[in-house]
């Protein structure tokens, strides 16, 4: 099959790209939210005009809140990031915003101490690790019975791989569109990881399946042909669902960043490059991994 | 074969009766929601925070002082007392939530607050914050020095701070405040009734200055200062200052929510103005009928027969989630919908695996009717497996999500459950139906998918 015949071309594809993320990952780093990190941002729609963003910049190193973000948004609107602010000095800053008199609204403010930012930050980083944890449990349940002729524990060890390049890209697209954007590694940024690792495990899991059937099958009609080549026929079985299933969960995801709610835009960008990425790799890497580990070990016992 | 019609126009007529529950319970798709009935208007969505407004507060509660087995009764205790002084205020469906010390929030006891449609942060948190302090003041003795102070226009205004001393009776020992009016002047007043010792005390000062002054005192002024006729002993007092019919309600009010058992500080707050959520839900919707329509797209015109199988189960499989979230019910914020809009993928997922098999099973030289049966029971453990991670993810996001990560993992979880359970009843049923077109070319036709003839 196909795939198989080239898996040392997709497994290089994959590599490649993997390198690529955690290069722009570590050369541009993320940009951490005030969800993690605290602080306060600001949004505001002045009723009429907005006044010129130099003037406005002025009056607020006026109020020395220490570093100040002044960001043009809308047509006539301005988010302003900063420390996070008590009540007395959020007053402040509406009142200078707004140059002495224009009028304006404030659409929204956010403002988060520093402990519920390193609190939240436990938090995900727990999630994740208990998510990842299960994971792994859940595949190496699923997969103790098959053993021959690659053993249990290695499926789960690809599944895990295939999570981490799953997840590691989409991460490095983030932060690459964050750069230019402006988008924030916020809470919702860590749930879109979080929902990656489900919905790429489960398609996995689903190709691996089919190959555990296969293998079955093969042995109960004593059908004898290479490992290889179930799992290029179990792939060339599988993959139109595969296809039509990310297709459709795709669908719906970019439905939600083109028309969906400003604030779950990055979030389902985040998840269709997931989703995009997930397909990819169990129809390409997975199974190109599983064949390859299983002929290295051929090549050990002769 | 009649057994599985008639199951299908039960599921159908069940699908169209939660249909029929989702409009009529939501005032913006029923014209006539006001006259409707109570149950219809007790279950619109509940939108969270981001959609509908409002604010989100989380407060450190300081428990230095409390001993460490009264933590957890002290922390109710506060619970409590905002919660009164938030409904005082008529917010409508707030949640206050205490959230105790671990070793996830650096053992911070906190109370978070969510006020649906209060933009006003100030405001808000000044309803939180406030605790009325009352306090019975008697006349200082007669030779304590009067401090006086010459006014800006000249005249003399004597200090009524030197003028009274504290006694031992404050609010702590009130036990209840009511709301009068007195029965000839029709003005309002607030009537106390003491507790025990409050009902000695008071009795006691009463006695011991008759014919004097006895000021009360509210957050440290002076509301009124009537002169003592007799002993009043049964515990109760009157205080009639020039209220209007509200501030005496709503001194009531605070007087009988207490003080709070222990000081709280804000450490987060979070304001989200009415109009960012309604667009937000308004896009929300958009992106989820336009998603769905890419979707029946991509069924009718790959599945062919199965696909409009699938989308009418599908259309099963939306009306029982958005029942649930009505009846659970399930607090939807924008993350909410994207985790129900993601399900909706996942359950035409389990369709898919399933059709995919019906297909394999026909190629192989089933006759329909059995490739249907089989496919179905081959695709069940695909179906139970590639959820199953799904739902882990629900599970620990739900476990340790903030608000915000709460709704997404109970849309996408409800989600996933429910479309296990249209995938192997609705799907099947449906499915089993249409085997009666028979086994000519346009059925099998109908049946295969994709370019394929």
């Amino acid at each position: 099959m196909f795939i198989i015949n080239n898996k040392k071309i997709f497994i290089s594809i994959s590599i490649g790209l993997v390198a690529l993320s955690v290069a722009s990952i570590l050369f541009f780093g993320f940009n951490v939210g005030i969800d993690f990190k605290g602080g306060a941002l600001t949004e505001v729609t002045y009723d009429t005009t907005r006044p010129e963003q130099a003037e406005v910049r002025n009056e607020l190193d006026n109020l020395n809140f220490g570093s100040v973000l002044l960001q043009p948004t809308g047509e006539r609107g301005y988010i302003v990031k900063s420390r996070d602010l008590t009540e007395e000095e959020h007053g402040k800053l509406l009142e200078t915003l707004s140059l002495g008199g224009t009028n304006l609204t404030e659409v929204s403010f956010n403002s988060i101490g520093p402990s519920v930012g390193r609190e939240l930050t436990k938090k995900a980083i727990i999630a994740i690790i208990l998510v990842s944890l299960a994971i792994i449990l859940f595949i190496a349940f699923a997969f103790r019975k098959v053993s021959k002729p690659v053993s249990s524990w290695k499926y789960g060890l690809i599944a895990v791989v295939t999570l981490l390049h799953d997840v590691t890209i989409p991460s490095g697209i983030f932060v690459i569109i964050s750069k230019y954007s402006g988008a924030e590694l916020d809470t919702l940024f860590v749930v879109a990881v979080l929902t990656i690792l489900g919905l790429s495990v489960s398609d996995t899991i689903v190709i691996f399946d089919r190959i555990r059937e296969n293998l079955n099958n093969n042995k109960e009609n004593r059908i004898v042909i290479s490992f290889g080549e179930t799992v290029g026929q179990s792939l060339k079985q599988s993959f139109a669902r595969s296809i039509a299933t990310s297709l459709t969960v795709i669908l719906v995801l970019l439905s939600l960043v083109f028309f969906g709610p400003v604030s779950t835009k990055y979030f389902a960008l985040m998840l269709s490059a997931g989703m995009f990425f997930g397909t990819y790799s169990s129809i390409f890497l997975a199974s190109s991994l599983l064949v390859l580990v299983e002929e290295r070990q051929h090549k050990d016992k002769k | 074969m009649w057994k599985k019609i008639i199951l299908t126009f039960v599921l159908l007529i069940f699908g169209s009766g939660l249909l029929f529950f989702i409009v009529k319970s939501e005032p913006k798709l029923n014209k006539n929601f006001e006259n409707s009935d109570s149950f219809f208007k007790n279950h619109p969505f509940r939108l969270g925070l981001d959609l509908s407004g409002g604010s989100h507060l989380i407060y450190k509660a300081d428990v230095s002082a409390v001993p460490d087995g009264e933590v957890s009764d002290s922390m109710d205790a506060l619970r409590d007392v905002i919660e009164r002084r938030v409904n005082l205020f008529g917010v409508s469906e707030p949640v206050v939530q205490v959230q105790r010390g671990g070793f996830i929030t650096d053992n911070e006891n906190q109370l978070i607050v969510d006020l649906p449609g209060v933009t006003d942060v100030e405001k808000a948190t000044a309803m939180i914050g406030q605790t009325p302090l009352l306090e019975f003041k008697i006349e200082a003795p007669k030779d304590t020095p009067q401090e006086a102070t010459v006014g800006e226009d000249g005249k003399i205004v004597l200090n009524l701070e030197s003028q009274f001393v504290s006694t031992e009776l404050t609010g702590r020992y009130l036990k209840k405040a009511t709301l009068e009016f007195n029965q000839n002047t029709r003005e309002p007043t607030v009537s106390l009734q003491f507790d025990e010792t409050g009902t000695k005390l008071f009795a006691e000062i009463t006695k011991n200055n008759i014919d004097k002054m006895v000021a009360i005192y509210l957050d440290g002024s002076p509301i009124t200062t009537p002169v003592v006729r007799e002993e009043i002993s049964n515990g109760q007092a009157v205080i009639s200052g020039s209220f209007t019919p509200t501030e005496a309600k709503i001194l009531v009010g605070r007087l009988n929510s207490g003080a709070l058992p222990v000081p709280i500080t804000l450490i987060s707050k979070q304001t989200i103005g009415a109009t960012l959520g309604e667009h937000a839900v308004t896009a929300g919707v958009k992106a989820a009928v336009i998603g769905f329509l890419f979707v029946v797209l991509f069924l009718l015109l790959w599945y062919r027969l199965p696909g409009l199988i699938a989308i009418l189960s599908l259309c099963i499989f939306i009306a029982i989630v958005l029942t649930l979230f009505k009846l659970l019910p399930v607090t939807l914020t924008a993350a909410g919908i994207a985790g129900f809009i993601i399900s909706i993928g996942i359950a035409v997922d389990a369709n898919v695996l399933i059709f995919e098999r019906v297909k394999e099973e026909l190629r192989s030289g089933k006759n329909i009717t059995d490739a249907v049966s089989h496919g179905f029971s081959r695709a069940w453990f695909s179906i139970r497996d590639s959820n199953t991670s799904s739902i882990i993810t629900a599970i620990i996001l739900f476990w340790f999500g903030t608000s915000l990560i709460k709704g997404f993992a109970l849309t996408l979880g409800v989600g996933v459950i429910v479309s296990l359970f249209s995938a192997i009843t609705v799907t099947k049923i449906f499915l089993s139906v249409t085997t009666f077109i028979g086994e000519g070319k346009v059925a099998r036709f109908l049946f295969s998918s994709g370019l394929s003839k």
